[in-house]
């Protein structure tokens, strides 16, 4: 039996650990540990309620746009304003939102995970004309590697002129995701943490030039998705079939659903959406969403006993740092008492399970290229998988939504911050179920919680001893070579985790 | 021979916002900045950053180390986040060292002691932004700070913004490399380039003739000045008004939005959308101040 300890866990977001007790070359025993507390529901204490959609957004620099989002949601409904959204508004917030999903899905293929299979000393090898590829050559060739070496070394499977053309994409990616930042800024102003996105609605209007510049900044994000991402996907997917089945996890996934059809609904777990509001497990049979299905443990956890359990709405962040037993500033959400995977797996199962015609097409003629079957969606290369599928819906759905702006309409309602309410807003971010619940007396905030995807995700075990999703999915992995514990890695980073989000 | 000039990147307290947003990077791009001579015959090396690094774990905190040890003296610091300290030192850590956990102020520390110099990247490695925030429940402090308290005398610009945009930091960057470390009159009181927050927003903002003419937006998507709704353009010093973002697609109030503030020290000592109470406007507003138009 023997230990691996990996500290930190590099191309994510934030401060992970993942240690595994390997006994005869399988995982036995995994547990994630989140490694920076901030404290940001305390922060929010006493402030005026409108700051949590800036705020908020700090959670994370990585994917704050979707926090601006459930902040907004949570803040229209504590405000009565979330039937009254102006359409401009609604779409607005979608755009926004959309086209930050779709680079972040991007940047997480190409410069969080392809590193895991793509072999970028091949590129030392290169001997034809294209000069960004010759560039890495000359890098290479001057004998400095960083930041692209130390790396996990003995399995890398695709042939020179595959990892020669990956690379070109990688430095292609780079320049797509900023441009969907680009995308994001006509908006939203900037990014990271944009400013477009508040209670009530949006702070611009649209005019003509920005729809149309809009426009074609999506279709360039649509042309890279659809002639570069996806096959990509597919060509790792071939290459590393074992990952089709390598890292299946816990086989419940949920989403909250995310890019609101129609206003006038308050409810956000009926409101019609793009991608559907429920729950698959292994059947994919789908059922709806039940929030009050939800509740955080902190069993495992660095906070206080006597806050867990509880519904988020109700939820407390009580900070006991080196609690016994507690082993992650993560907490532990639970469905139904259940370990649930969120993400876009999450997301696009339900969407599929629904019986979305679109997704279904998608998602068939993956498998089908893949000669997989749909349970190897529950899997490394699935997540990959359904993370592009995901880029691609939102990409073709923003180029619709974008014209259907109304220039010279309201984007924005007014109203009065109430002396005391409350609110929970609910989207599906780019890693998956994002939840804000705000309580507000006196007119600040009383108390805010936020379970993000990640918390999710990289949970340590609950108060009944169930790991969490990441754990679940190491446990039972073969590892092949301690000393270079790729099968780890690419399961860990196919959940493309954010801690910062996760523990905020 | 090209010269090599090692940097390390020590993610504190932080969202990695300043890593995305130097991702943005438009001319030169973060790939031009990463693999290519940055100025003739110079390349950045760039040895640690967690967030895209290809190494993980052991491996990587050994680079981190050996940058220390093997290239004293002669590497850049770059530091994102506030830093965690006393006796909650701990509620940030990266990597371990013989089987216990170090946190983010132990190795800021010792790095800083044998850094060339180092660049406080953002607002919260700066001045504490976000996690300093009341209750400063982590006690996270700024870099600045935390070399005072810690008595290390080293060379400290500070870039920052919530986050910073990307042209600030590889501006700064560039500077260095091409004429050593900036003269105390080139950086500001905040230990901030002139050459970027040298001006307050307010001065070069497009809809500063609203404000001088005392017409104030009431509401989102209203013409007129943003000061209303809580803009801290008036106390905020950032060329964000003829630099803009995302490659010059847009910015702050070119969305409508009242400027936040995120390159200040006050950054969130305030409400974002209430009006600016009690401040002298410095520099500019002088005929509305005399006058007491629009009050």
């Amino acid at each position: 039996m023997s230990k691996i300890v990996i500290d930190p866990v590099t191309r994510i977001e934030g401060h992970l650990k993942i240690e595994t007790v390997v006994e005869n070359g399988v995982v036995k025993d995994a547990r994630s540990t989140g490694n920076l507390f901030r404290g940001i529901e305390l922060i929010l204490r006493g402030r005026d309620p409108r700051d949590a959609q800036v705020i908020t957004q700090r959670i994370c620099g990585v994917c704050p746009q979707s926090h601006g989002v459930a902040a907004a949601l949570a803040l229209d409904s504590a405000f009565g304003v979330a039937d009254k959204i102006p359409d401009n508004g609604r779409i607005m917030r979608n755009l926004i939102q959309g086209a930050h999903v779709a680079q972040d899905h991007v940047l997480h293929f190409y410069h969080l995970a392809a590193l895991d299979y793509v072999d970028v000393t091949d590129v030392a090898k290169y001997a034809g004309k294209d000069s960004e590829l010759n560039s890495v050559k000359d890098f290479i060739a001057r004998g400095e590697l960083g930041p692209f070496v130390p790396r996990y070394e003995g399995d890398y499977r695709l042939p020179p002129e595959v990892n020669q053309q990956a690379v070109a994409h990688y430095l292609k990616a780079l320049e797509i995701r900023r441009i969907g930042h680009e995308t994001v800024a006509i908006f939203g102003g900037k990014i990271p943490h944009s400013v477009g996105i508040v209670p009530g609605g949006v702070t611009d209007t649209p005019t003509v030039d920005k729809i149309t510049a809009y426009l074609w900044k999506v279709k360039r994000l649509q042309d890279f998705i659809d002639n570069v991402y996806i096959p990509d996907v597919l060509a790792v997917a071939n290459a590393y079939r074992d990952y089709c089945e390598i890292g299946a996890g816990c086989r419940n996934l949920l989403s909250y659903g995310a890019y609101d059809l129609e206003g006038g609904n308050p409810d956000l777990t009926r409101r019609k959406r793009l991608f559907k509001q429920g729950t698959v497990s292994a059947d994919l049979k789908p059922a709806p969403l039940d929030m009050t299905k939800v509740s955080e443990g902190v069993k495992h956890s660095w906070y206080a006993d006597s806050s867990t359990g509880r519904h988020p709405s109700q939820g407390e962040t009580r900070p006991e740092f080196g609690k016994a037993g507690a082993y992650s500033w993560v907490k532990a959400p639970r469905y139904d008492g259940k370990v649930y995977e969120v993400g876009p797996l999450g997301r696009v199962a339900v969407t599929y399970a629904f019986g979305d015609p679109v997704m279904k097409k998608l998602v068939d003629s993956a498998l089908a290229e893949l000669k997989a079957p749909a349970s190897a969606l529950f899997s490394v290369m699935g997540r990959h998988l359904a993370r592009a599928v995901s880029a691609k819906v939102i990409a073709d759905s923003l180029e619709r939504w974008v014209l259907e702006l109304k220039p010279g309409e309201p984007t924005y309602v007014e109203y009065t911050i109430p002396e005391e309410s409350q609110g929970m807003g609910l989207t599906d971010a780019a890693r998956g179920a994002l939840g804000h619940w705000i309580e507000i007396k006196g007119k600040k905030i009383a108390n805010y919680q936020a379970v993000v995807p990640t918390t999710w995700n990289a949970s340590p075990q609950d108060d009944n001893g169930q790991p969490g999703p990441i754990e679940q999915a190491l446990i039972g992995t073969k590892v092949k070579d301690k000393d270079n514990p790729f099968e780890l890695m690419r399961i860990v980073r196919a959940f493309d985790p954010c801690l910062a989000c996760a523990i905020h | 021979m090209v010269k090599e000039i090692p940097l390390v990147w020590l993610p504190g307290a932080a969202c990695t916002g300043c890593s995305i947003s130097l991702l943005n990077s438009a001319s030169p791009t973060i790939k031009n900045i990463l693999v290519d001579q940055i100025v003739p015959g110079v390349h950045i090396n760039l040895r640690f950053h967690p967030t895209i690094m290809a190494g993980a774990g052991e491996q990587v905190i050994k680079a981190l180390e050996d940058t220390m040890t093997l290239k004293k003296g002669n590497y850049v610091l770059a530091v994102d986040g506030a830093i965690p300290t006393g006796p909650t030192a701990n509620y940030c850590v990266m990597g371990e060292r013989n089987g216990k956990a170090v946190n983010i102020e132990a190795r800021f520390t010792e790095l800083a002691e044998n850094a060339l110099a180092i660049l406080a990247v953002g607002t919260c490695a700066a001045f504490g932004g976000i996690p300093a925030a009341p209750p400063n429940p982590s006690n996270s402090q700024p870099v600045r700070k935390v070399l005072e308290a810690k008595g290390i005398k080293k060379p400290l610009i500070n870039i920052p913004g919530c986050p910073p945009h990307p042209d600030w930091f590889v501006g700064t960057v560039a500077s260095i490399l091409l004429k050593g470390l900036p003269q105390p009159e080139e950086l500001d009181d905040n230990l901030r380039p002139l050459v970027f927050y040298g001006k307050l927003i307010h001065e070069n903002c497009p809809r500063r003739a609203y404000f001088d003419e005392g017409k104030f937006a009431k509401k989102f998507g209203d013409e007129g000045c943003l000061y209303e709704l809580g803009c801290k353009g008036p106390i905020t010093y950032a060329d964000c008004p003829t630099r803009h973002w995302n490659s010059g697609t847009n910015w702050v109030i070119g969305a409508g939005s009242p400027c936040l503030g995120c390159t200040q020290p006050e950054f969130t000592g305030y409400a974002f959308y209430e009006k600016l109470v009690d401040v002298e406007l410095p520099v500019v507003g002088a005929y509305w101040q005399t006058s007491k138009e629009g009050k």
